[in-house]
C-alpha cells in the first residue's frame, strides 16, 4: 500500500439555492494514492470541472471532506486556501494562462513570488525558474516572451511554472486541448516522465487516446463517479 | 507576499502599459502642477501688492479727503465753502505743527513733454511735489540738491530730474544748472536724483520732480479742485509713534478744515492697514484658487479610479491565475493599491517638477510675478498621494474579491 495524497469522502456541491440548484457532485469518494497518474473523463456537465476546482482548492465542497497530504483542506479561509494551492498545487492549463508581456522565466516564477514560506532572493527565484525550464527542455528559452513560442513550448512554460514550487500534485486540465498531435505528444511524454520522478498527476480530458497514458481512468456523469479502473497501461510512445 | 515583492509586481504592471499609465497620471500631473503654480501666482501678487506699497516708504501714515460722511455739503457747510480736498496748505500746517515726523509730502502728477535743446522726451510723468519727499521716500538727490519749501512758497520754476531722463537729455554732462522746457514753460535744473530704478509699477528714473505749487498753477486748474491733492503722506519716525503722529494730524487737519470732529472731511490710514486689507483680498483669491486646485486634482483621482476599474476588467485573467498560483486577496488587492498609489505618486513628482517649472517660466518670461510656496510641494504630493490611495482602494477591492474560477474562464 501507498500512502494516499487525496482522500477525498462523500463530496457534494450545490449551486444555488431552491428550486434552480444545481447539484454539480452528488456524493463523491475516491483516493489518489502519491505518485498515481489519474484521468478524469466525463462529457461537459458531469461534474469533473467542479471536482478539480475543489481538488485545485480553487472552491470549497458543499459537504464531504477533503483531505489533502493529511490535511483536510476543505473547510479552509480563502487566505489559507491560497497558501495550499501556492506550496501543494501546480496548474496546467488548456489555454497556459501564461502572462503575454512577460518572459518565460518571469512566468515561472510566479508562484515563487506568493511564497511566502521560503523567503528566497530574486536570484534564487531566477535560478530555481531556470531549473524548472530546463527540466522541461526550455533551458534556451528563458528569455522569450509567449509570442515568440510554439503552442507546446508556451504549455512546456506552464508546466514549469507548475513545478517550480515542487508541489505534492500537478493538475492538468485539459492539457492537450489547444495542441497538435505532435506537440501532444511531447506534452504527454513529459507528464509521463514527471510521473516517472514520482509527482503525482490528476489531469482532465476528453479524449480518450489522451487518458490511455494514464495509470488510471475515472468516469463522471452526472456529478457522479460511474466507473473507476485502472488503465491496461500502454506507456511511452503509445499512439494517440 | 512582502511589501517590497508587491511593490515590483506593481512596477512591472505599470511599465508593460507606459502609454496608458502615462495618460492616466495626466489628470494628477496637472491637478499638482495647477495646485502649485495657482499658490505660487496669487503669492507673487501678494508680494507685489506688498512691495507696491512698502514702496511708498516705511511707517507711513496717508491722509486722504473723505466724502463718505455727508460728502461736498457737509465740506461745504462746515469749511466756510472750500472745496473739499487737501491743500498745499494742509501740507505745511502738517510739517509745521506735528512732532516726531520724518516729512510730509504729497505728490500731484501730470504728463508733459520735456524739452534741452534738440532732444525731445514725450509723455515724462512730472510729478509736483513738497520738500518733504526725499524724506518720506527714502529717496536720495546725487547731484545738487531737491525742491525746497522756499520752492514751493515762491512758486519757483526748477526742476529736479530723474537719473535716466538726466542722462537721456544731457548725456555726461552736468544738468544742474541748464534749463529745460517742461510743455512750454521754461523751468532750472537745481538737481539729480539718484538710481532708483522701477518700484512697483513706478520708474522713479524716469520722472521729473517739480514744486507742487507750480503743477497747480501751470498744469492743473484750481478752479476744477485742481490745487488739491489725494493724499497727503506723512513719515512717522518710527512704528512707535505712529499712533500719536496719526492723532497729531487729525487735531491739526481738523483745525485747519474748520470742521467738526464727529465727520471730518478727511480719513487717515497708515501702509500697515492697506497691506493687511490687500493681504485678505489676496488671501480669498488664494483659497479659491486652491480649491480650483484641489477640485482638479480630485477629477485626476477618479480618472486613476476609471483607468483601474478597466484595468481589473482587462486583467481578470491574469488576477485569476495569481490567485491559482498562491496570490491571497490581500496581494492582489495590495498589487492594485500600489499600481495606483504609484501611479498617483509619479503624477505628482511629475506635477511637482511641472508645477515649479511653470511657476519659475511664468516669472521669467514676465507673465505674471510669481513666488515659490515652499509648503506647496509637499502639500501637493501628499494630496495626490491620498488620492491614489483613496480612489485605488475601490478597484483593488473589486480585484481582490473576484473568483478565482470565474476569473480564469474570463476570455
Amino acid at each position: 500500500m501507498t500512502e494516499s495524497l487525496i482522500e477525498i469522502t462523500d463530496l457534494t456541491k450545490i449551486y444555488g439555492t431552491g428550486a434552480i440548484a444545481v447539484h454539480a457532485l452528488r456524493g463523491v469518494s475516491a483516493t489518489v494514492a502519491r505518485g498515481e497518474f489519474v484521468a478524469v473523463m466525463g462529457p461537459s456537465g458531469s461534474g469533473k470541472s467542479t471536482l478539480m476546482n475543489i481538488l485545485g482548492c480553487l472552491d470549497r465542497p458543499t459537504s464531504g471532506t477533503y483531505v489533502l497530504g493529511g490535511e483536510d483542506v476543505s473547510r479552509l479561509s480563502k487566505n489559507r486556501l491560497a497558501g495550499v494551492r501556492n506550496r501543494q498545487i501546480g496548474f496546467v492549463f488548456q489555454s497556459y494562462n501564461l502572462l503575454p508581456k512577460s518572459t518565460a522565466a518571469r512566468n515561472v516564477m510566479l508562484p515563487l513570488l506568493y511564497n511566502g514560506h521560503q523567503h528566497l532572493t530574486d536570484g534564487e527565484c531566477h535560478e530555481r525558474a531556470v531549473s524548472a525550464l530546463e527540466l522541461v527542455g526550455l533551458g534556451d528559452r528563458t528569455h522569450h516572451r509567449p509570442n515568440e513560442l510554439s503552442g507546446g513550448q508556451q504549455q512546456r512554460v506552464a508546466i514549469a511554472r507548475a513545478l517550480v514550487n515542487d508541489p505534492s500534485l500537478i493538475l492538468a486540465d485539459e492539457p492537450t486541448g489547444n495542441l497538435d498531435t505532435q506537440s501532444s505528444e511531447e506534452i504527454i511524454e513529459l507528464l509521463h516522465k514527471l510521473h516517472d520522478q514520482g509527482v503525482t498527476i490528476v489531469m482532465v480530458t476528453h479524449e480518450p487516446g489522451i487518458a490511455d497514458h494514464a495509470e488510471r481512468v475515472i468516469h463522471f456523469l452526472d456529478g457522479q463517479i460511474v466507473s473507476d479502473k485502472l488503465n491496461g497501461a500502454k506507456r511511452k510512445g503509445g499512439k494517440l | 507576499m512582502s511589501l517590497w515583492r508587491t511593490f515590483k509586481v506593481a512596477w512591472e504592471g505599470l511599465t508593460l502599459n507606459k502609454a496608458r499609465s502615462f495618460l492616466t497620471t495626466l489628470g494628477v500631473i496637472i491637478g499638482v502642477g495647477a495646485v502649485i503654480v495657482m499658490m505660487a501666482v496669487s503669492a507673487g501678487a501678494e508680494a507685489e501688492i506688498a512691495d507696491q506699497i512698502n514702496a511708498l516708504g516705511a511707517n507711513l501714515v496717508m491722509v486722504m479727503p473723505s466724502f463718505s460722511r455727508g460728502g461736498f455739503g457737509s465740506g461745504m457747510g462746515a469749511g466756510a465753502g472750500r472745496m473739499p480736498g487737501l491743500t498745499y496748505e494742509d501740507i505745511d500746517a502738517i510739517a509745521q505743527n506735528v512732532t516726531g515726523i520724518n516729512g510730509v509730502s504729497a505728490e500731484q502728477t501730470t504728463n508733459q513733454t520735456v524739452k534741452a535743446g534738440s532732444t525731445t522726451l514725450e509723455d515724462v510723468s512730472i510729478v509736483g511735489t513738497t520738500a518733504g519727499f526725499p524724506d518720506v521716500r527714502d529717496y536720495r538727490v546725487a547731484e545738487g540738491r531737491f525742491l525746497t519749501d522756499i520752492d514751493n512758497d515762491r512758486v519757483n520754476k526748477v526742476v529736479v530730474l530723474g537719473y535716466d531722463v538726466a542722462h537721456e537729455l544731457f548725456g555726461e554732462q552736468s544738468a544742474v544748472g541748464q534749463s529745460i522746457k517742461i510743455a512750454s514753460t521754461k523751468f532750472t535744473v537745481v538737481g539729480v536724483m539718484g538710481e532708483k530704478g522701477v518700484v512697483g509699477n513706478t520708474d522713479y528714473d524716469g520722472r521729473v520732480y517739480i514744486p507742487l505749487t507750480v503743477v497747480f498753477k501751470k498744469f492743473t486748474f484750481a478752479r476744477f479742485g485742481g490745487d488739491s491733492v489725494r493724499t497727503i503722506y506723512v513719515s512717522a519716525e518710527s512704528k512707535e509713534v505712529m499712533e500719536d503722529v496719526m492723532s497729531q494730524v487729525t487735531t491739526v487737519l481738523i483745525r485747519q478744515h474748520d470742521v467738526d470732529p464727529a465727520s471730518p472731511d478727511f480719513s487717515l490710514t497708515t501702509q500697515e492697514s492697506i497691506i493687511d486689507t490687500a493681504a485678505s483680498t489676496t488671501e480669498a483669491f488664494r483659497d479659491l484658487l486652491a480649491w480650483v486646485a484641489g477640485v482638479s486634482l480630485v477629477v485626476g483621482g477618479i480618472g486613476i479610479m476609471n483607468i483601474m476599474l478597466v484595468s481589473v476588467t482587462e486583467r481578470t485573467r491574469e488576477i485569476g491565475l495569481r490567485q491559482a498560483l498562491g496570490a491571497r486577496p490581500r496581494d492582489v488587492r495590495l498589487q492594485f493599491l500600489f499600481e495606483a498609489v504609484m501611479l498617483s505618486l509619479l503624477g505628482g513628482l511629475v506635477g511637482v517638477i511641472a508645477g515649479v517649472g511653470g511657476s519659475y517660466l511664468f516669472n521669467e518670461l514676465g507673465t505674471m510675478r510669481t513666488e515659490l510656496v515652499t509648503e506647496s510641494i509637499p502639500l501637493a504630493f501628499s494630496a495626490a498621494a491620498a488620492v491614489g490611495i483613496f480612489f485605488g482602494y475601490y478597484p483593488a477591492t473589486r480585484a481582490a474579491q473576484l473568483d478565482p474560477i470565474e476569473a480564469l474562464r474570463r476570455e
